[in-house]
């Protein structure tokens, strides 16, 4: 018996078709649902109206994360703060009220557990290899990291799962971006997926997953992986898959929600089948070595605009297309920056070290290493920490993490999506550029009038502590 | 969701082409928890200006809007569809729209019917005096002056308005497969 060679992607959907319509499209079934206050509440209201109900509440994840300040949210008596804003709190309410009426799991604001979801799935066990995993936040591709079939999704389509456990889906071509070699010192995952945006544009996976392979993501950890998959959507891939292996396992066994004993075993069993079948085919390939990536970071308002930060801010008049030149005419307009400029003498007023692109403990602690005995710049207003997840908060906190960035200047927060969607009082004030580890540059993102650079948390701690674009590996060097 | 057949009545006269969803629903109606009361919003920006038809008393709680060249275009917000049903909108016409304003407003129940500028304009005529008729089973836009226009629409689309079957309905429909994989799933995949 010899079947076709099969890529991850095709081994996941095969797996969860309930039924191929004439149409070409498919009635796919989801097996886990993460849940959040901006994106839900409408969601639920379509339920109730239509009197119906959450058809497998057992498979689906709450917890507020996208407006919830990161302030303290308890006073020293251990007493709930309210919330100032009022459509914030009132988001938070009827989340809280959704989740209980119709008997969803709810890690509410205070739970150690709480975080941003794209944190809390993979820490908790949720997240798990060869499951559908749907979110109404386009970052859900994060939870490919570990081999899910992970993509955000709009409100009605949040109801329709609810409703449900299904989606009506057109099946997408695969790409399969292969990074091989070894990222040189000071370069991380961000850098390497800056660089792929950077390449294949902000629309190249427009239509595509895309499944990351090669030795450099073999030997990146985890959480490196989850970094990777998350801007997947911001080259235009709804979703980005890496297949599970050991190193997935051992990061999963003994979560809360992970399978157990036998359970573990035979899941087990059935992700060793999953990795793509050797002569699988992919509808594009995209190759790139891992030892030419420089710490990177953008100098415009699309993720695609990345520059290395030994570089200069572009020409428009570069560029042959002639919409990214006037694209990139409006992005230097509105960046503040001109052409030619260096990129390490742009000066920063603003650092967010967060965001479910890198929030994670591994980020903090090599953010840390890079402040440790170093102050924050004097030019630099605001720097902000704000972990993934109260339980990444207490590790780092248990590590001395929040010791040595307070120590330094920086704003220790709980957890949350803080400023990098600016829903919550945490904004980047008009005409202030950010260093930011976050996932987009769009214009306004931020707050109003907001500058954003993108780039790694060590880039991020280096620019807070020298006021300025820096080359990390300079100062680490000594 | 509410069968749609017929929908007859005083049409918004607005004709504005490449109308936005920023210009339908501005963005700081999106902070909220209901896809009701949304109306309130609708046309703010427009609204402000006097002599306006949505806040002409002629026009009140009119069932039709009628409007220019690639309706609803820009941001993919559901919200404008939204707002749309709740100010009392059933059915626009208008010569195009975009692909997301047209599967949002059919993925909550509003007719998104499309016809040539020529028809447009008669109809925008018409409506400043007189009721609009469409019935979707003929495909046809009728006026008390013996006008008639007939339309295209989606035979899928079409029968989903016209058995007031939403996407979930539908899905709901397919009960039975999906009972059929949870069974096969709870087999297969018991530790998920
Ligand atoms: S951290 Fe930012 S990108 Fe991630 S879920 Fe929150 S708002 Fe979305």
């Amino acid at each position: 018996m010899t079947s076709k060679p099969r890529t991850l992607y095709e081994k996941i959907w095969d797996a969860h078709v309930v039924e191929t319509r004439d149409d070409g499209t498919s009635l796919i079934y989801i097996d886990r649902h993460l849940v959040h206050e901006v994106t839900s509440p409408q969601a639920f209201e379509g339920l109730r109206v239509a009197g119906r109900t959450v058809r497998r509440p057992d498979l689906t994840l709450a917890v507020p994360d996208h407006n919830l300040p990161t302030t303290a949210r308890v006073d020293a008596a251990g007493r709930r703060l309210p919330i100032a804003d009022r459509e914030s709190a009132d988001q938070l309410a009827a989340l809280e009220h959704n989740t209980r009426a119709f008997g969803i799991r709810y890690f509410d604001a205070v739970a150690p557990e709480q975080g941003i979801v794209h944190v809390v799935g993979p820490e908790q066990g949720f997240t798990l290899p060869g499951t559908t995993l749907v979110c109404g936040d386009s970052h859900t591709a994060a939870h490919g990291a570990l081999g899910a079939l992970a993509f955000g999704i709009g409100t009605s389509e949040v109801e329709h799962v609810l409703a449900t456990q299904t989606l009506l889906l057109k099946r997408s071509k695969a790409m399969e971006v292969r990074i091989d070699g070894t990222l040189g010192f000071g370069v991380t995952a961000k850098d390497l997926i800056l660089e792929v945006i950077g390449r294949i544009g902000a629309a190249g996976g427009t239509g595509y997953v895309i499944e990351y392979t090669g030795s450099t993501i073999r030997a990146m950890s985890i959480e490196g992986r989850l970094t990777v998959a998350n801007m997947s959507i911001e080259g235009g891939a709804r979703a980005g898959l890496i297949a599970p292996d050991d190193k997935t396992y051992a990061y999963l066994e003994g979560r809360p929600m992970a399978p157990k004993g036998e359970a573990w075993t035979k899941a087990m069993a059935w992700w060793r089948t999953l990795p793509s079948d050797p002569g699988a085919v992919y509808d594009r390939t995209v190759l790139v070595d891992a030892a030419e990536i420089a710490p990177n970071v953008t100098w415009g308002t699309s993720p695609e605009d990345v520059v290395s930060i030994a570089g200069t801010v572009p020409d428009p008049d570069s560029f042959s297309d002639p919409s990214k030149r006037e694209a990139a005419r409006r992005a230097l307009a509105y960046m503040g920056l001109v052409p030619g400029q260096r990129m390490q003498d742009v000066a920063i007023e603003n650092i967010f070290i967060g965001s479910c692109t890198n929030s994670r403990i591994e980020d903090l602690r090599d953010a840390a290493g890079v402040v440790k005995g170093r102050r924050v710049a004097s030019g630099v207003r605001q720097a902000l920490v704000v972990p993934g997840s109260g339980l990444v908060k207490r590790q780092a906190e248990e590590e001395g993490l929040d010791r040595i960035f307070i120590e330094a200047g920086f704003e220790w927060r709980e957890a949350g999506c803080s400023m990098c969607l600016a829903m919550n009082p945490d904004k980047v004030p008009a005409g202030e550029r950010c260093a930011s580890t976050s996932n987009r540059n769009f214009v306004g993102r931020q707050g109003p009038g907001a500058r954003t650079h993108l780039l790694s948390p060590v880039m991020a701690a280096a620019a807070a502590v020298t006021g300025r674009l820096t080359d990390v590996r300079e100062l680490m060097r000594g | 969701m509410k069968p749609v057949s017929h929908i007859s009545g005083r049409a918004y006269p607005f004709g504005a082409k490449n109308v936005d969803t920023d210009i339908i629903i501005p963005a700081h109606w999106l902070k909220t928890i209901s896809r009701n009361g949304m109306g309130k919003g609708a046309f703010e920006t427009v609204r402000a200006e006097p002599g306006n038809v949505f806040d002409d008393p002629e026009y009140a709680g009119a069932p039709i809007l009628i409007a220019g060249d690639n309706f609803g275009c820009g941001s993919s917000r559901e919200h404008a569809a939204w707002a749309l049903a709740d100010m009392g909108v059933q059915a626009v016409i208008a010569p195009s729209y975009s692909d997301i304003f047209s599967s949002n407003a059919f993925k909550n129940g509003i007719l998104a019917v499309v016809l040539p500028q020529e028809a447009v304009d008669r109809l925008i005529e018409v409506a400043k005096t007189d009721p609009i008729d469409i019935d979707l089973e003929s495909q046809t836009v009728t006026t008390p002056f013996q006008d008639r226009f007939t339309f295209e629409i989606d035979p899928f689309r079409k029968s989903c308005l016209l058995g007031g079957l939403d996407e979930i309905g539908l899905t709901l429909k397919m009960d039975g497969a999906i009972g059929a994989y949870e069974a096969r799933r709870a087999e297969a995949f018991s530790w998920m």
